[in-house]
């Protein structure tokens, strides 16, 4: 239990995915300019997110490596992950319409997001079981809906504020986006010891 | 058989699952769509300005295609030739539509106002609303800083000499402008009106008077000549009804500040 503790904080502190991990970026810079779309497309991050680790651990551990094709990781996720994704947009049109309305559009967006490639690979890499690897996923996709609603905050900041004329736009939010991520640093080794 | 063989076939074989489960599913689970909504959403201009109180003309379309006797003259863009497309395509009787335009009450240009202090802070007429009222001498009328023409989907609104004017050629009557305007000094008119009030200033004769040179002080001169008693002063301001109005351009003639102009 306090494993999967650890895990989860720090999916969502120390390794948070935009501000510290640096995957994830191209949704992190475009869709924070207003909350209600910020957090829609990161309801819908953790909700592929998860789905995605709970289809391509199974692949990994029970298709790919025992039968020595584990250097195909990387296409057979994307290609899993595109195909899932396409899924389980058709299936919420179908059957909830009103969840596809608010998260539908940004669902094709995120079929080939590196934050849910990442997510998939990563939990591979660290050796975690199935039980913690859905954690980690919950984990990391929650990281990714606090990193956006932190940062939409910031950029409506910057908005009222009358940056000089070269630096409006992406060169402001840039130099935003790092100083928030240099704040996300201060997070590390904080877990390991808070469950000392 | 050599390992690339093998794994060009499993990729190949996942890829035709996914393949094959991605069109069974699209068959199986495919939504019906109404086919008149294509030929009901071209006829709609696709301004997406939500004059028609609807969020869009996806969803304009939508709701006129449902059938819950939702009016096919709502949409002001498009105007005549939407709403008889519009009928067409869904069967019914077409109805008239009045083109509307945007015309802000205000002649409070740099000569005929002053400003009562310097405001330099967040861009926007609502941002400086908010303090105290706006820069202007007058806190009735146009706070000049363009909300309206960020706003307009055709670039109709120009500030002329820190005053919004509205380009009667190419505004389409969506109504954004009115309302995203913080001191409603935007009105939507019928685009046919030739006489008009450019004043929204609703303080007493004498302050108003302080303010701006050509404010409306609600003399009732206007309200007592016009022959067709289409023009009524409320709240020291005067307001006409274009319903009534035969444009003779009697009250332009009389008004004392010449805040009725005849377009």
């Amino acid at each position: 239990m306090k494993e999967l503790a650890i895990i989860l904080l720090g999916g969502i502190l120390v390794n948070n995915y935009p501000l510290a991990k640096f995957l994830g970026i191209c949704p992190f810079l475009g869709v924070s300019k207003k909350l209600d779309s910020a957090s829609g497309m990161s309801i819908a991050v953790i909700f592929v997110m998860m789905l995605a680790t709970a289809v391509t651990w199974p692949i990994q551990k029970l298709l790919l490596d025992p039968n020595g094709f584990g250097y195909l990781q990387t296409i057979v996720f994307i290609l899993v992950i595109a195909a899932l994704v396409q899924l389980v947009e058709i299936i919420l049109k179908k059957y909830v319409p009103a969840l596809h309305a608010s998260l539908g559009i940004y669902l094709p967006l995120i079929t080939t997001n590196c934050a849910v490639l990442g997510v998939t690979v990563l939990n591979i890499d660290e050796g975690y079981s199935f039980v913690e690897s859905i954690v980690n996923a919950f984990g990391c996709g929650m990281g990714f809906f606090l990193a956006m609603v932190l940062f939409c905050g910031v950029r409506s900041r910057i908005e009222d504020c009358n940056p000089p004329k070269s630096f409006e736009g992406l060169p402001i939010t840039l130099v935003a986006a790092s100083i928030t991520s240099v704040s996300f640093m201060g997070f590390a080794g904080i877990i390991e010891n808070l469950f000392k | 058989m050599s390992p690339i063989v093998l794994a060009v076939g499993l990729v190949t074989v996942i890829g035709l699952i996914c393949a094959v489960g991605l069109s069974i599913a699209s068959k199986v689970m495919a939504v019906p769509v109404d086919e008149r909504f294509g030929p009901v959403r071209e006829c709609l201009p696709g301004a997406n300005c939500g004059a028609c109180g609807y969020a869009g003309c996806d969803a304009y379309a939508q709701a006129l295609i449902s059938g819950e006797g939702v009016k096919t003259n709502l949409c002001v863009p498009g105007g005549a030739a939407a709403a008889q497309g519009v009928s067409a395509a869904l069967g019914v009787a077409a109805e008239e539509v009045v083109p509307m335009m945007a015309y802000v009450r205000c002649n409070g240009t740099c000569e005929n106002t002053s400003v009562k202090q310097e405001y330099k802070s967040a861009k926007g007429c609502a941002a400086a609303k908010l303090f105290y009222g706006g820069d202007g001498a007058c806190t009735y009328g146009c706070l000049g800083f363009g909300d309206c023409a960020a706003v307009c989907p055709k670039e109709a609104i120009d500030l002329v000499n820190g005053v919004a004017k509205v380009d009667p050629d190419l505004c389409i009557g969506c109504a954004m402008c009115s309302k995203v305007c913080p001191n409603h000094i935007i009105d939507m008119i019928p685009a046919a009106s030739k006489v008009v009030v450019t004043c929204s200033s609703k303080a007493k004769g004498p302050v108003a008077m302080k303010a701006c040179k050509v404010s409306c002080i609600g003399c009732k001169k206007c309200e007592k000549t016009c022959p067709s008693g289409a023009i009524t002063v409320t709240d020291n301001l005067a307001y006409i009804d274009q319903s009534k109005c035969t444009a003779c351009g009697l009250c332009a003639e009389v008004c004392p500040k010449k805040c009725i102009t005849v377009r």
